[in-house]
């Protein structure tokens, strides 16, 4: 249980660490960065390397932006068994459903309800 | 008002340009770390309560995206990445905010043209790239199923 969180932390932390140093040590831009995250996640994922790493870190694999791309991979290949060459195409947006129309109505959500200033309309 | 994708990227991760490795480094490992630790937790709560462990990833990303979201709501986010670096860019309450951060900014441009197409400025690539690498790795996949199978 605890080490389920010191695992969590410890890769969750690495792979935050890894793109600070990106960040401060060449000029890429933090919007190349979520991108190149997601495209690595994707490589890692369907390699096989990320899902020990999912295994071993829970939270600590998923959360960073490297798990969406995992995520992809994963629901692709999952689609791909289920329905055959139209998984390849279905499998990327369904996996990633939830979290894309969350993160749409949130904002939409914050949107209509807060002022651009500090404080609720 | 224009934007470009790079004056919006500054506001994003908003330090200093100037920024010390012994400072940074630690600080992006300690909040990123502890925001996966959060998601670890939110994840035990949803499996305790019967959930599937794919569903309980699913809800726990759902659940950090919409704290991350009041908190980009109520400007305590932002304030936040200032600290955090990329330990408030790489988790995917970054990715939120990202998103976020823009619709509420392009209100004032209305809500198709600013807040709908404006939320994508940062999402839209990631999904783009992302995407296009799924589906590049499914035929990759699909081949190779075929030539096993």
């Amino acid at each position: 249980m605890l080490m389920n969180y010191f695992w969590a932390f410890t890769v969750g932390g690495l792979l935050c660490l890894i793109g600070q140093l990106f960040i401060d040590l060449t000029k890429i831009s933090p919007a190349r960065i979520l991108v190149a995250y997601v495209v690595a996640g994707v490589i890692l994922g369907g390699a096989g390397f990320y899902k020990p790493l999912v295994e071993l870190a829970g939270a600590g694999a998923t959360v960073p932006l490297t798990g969406f791309g995992y995520l992809l991979a994963e629901g692709v290949k999952k689609a791909v068994s289920e329905r055959g060459l139209l998984g390849i195409f279905t499998g990327g947006f369904t996996a990633a459903a939830a979290g894309l129309a969350a993160v749409v109505v949130f904002a939409l959500f914050v949107a209509v309800l807060f002022k651009r200033g500090d404080k609720m309309s | 008002m224009k934007i470009t994708n790079n004056e919006y990227n500054k506001m994003l991760t908003a330090s200093s340009p100037k920024t010390k490795l012994y400072k940074t480094l630690p600080k992006a490992f300690l909040f990123g770390g502890i925001i996966c630790v959060i998601g670890e937790a939110f994840l035990g709560l949803y499996m305790r309560y019967g959930a599937e462990k794919e569903t309980a990833a699913a809800l726990t990303s759902i659940t950090l995206i919409g704290l991350a979201a009041l908190l980009t709501g109520f400007k305590v986010y932002d304030r936040f990445a200032k600290h955090a670096g990329a330990g408030s860019i790489i988790p995917i309450t970054g990715f939120a905010n990202a998103v976020v951060s823009p619709a509420l900014e392009f209100k004032s441009e209305g809500f198709v043209l600013g807040v709908g197409a404006k939320m994508f400025v940062i999402a839209g690539p990631v999904i783009v790239y992302g995407v296009a690498a799924s589906v590049l790795y499914g035929v990759v996949y699909y081949i190779f199923n075929a030539a096993v199978a």
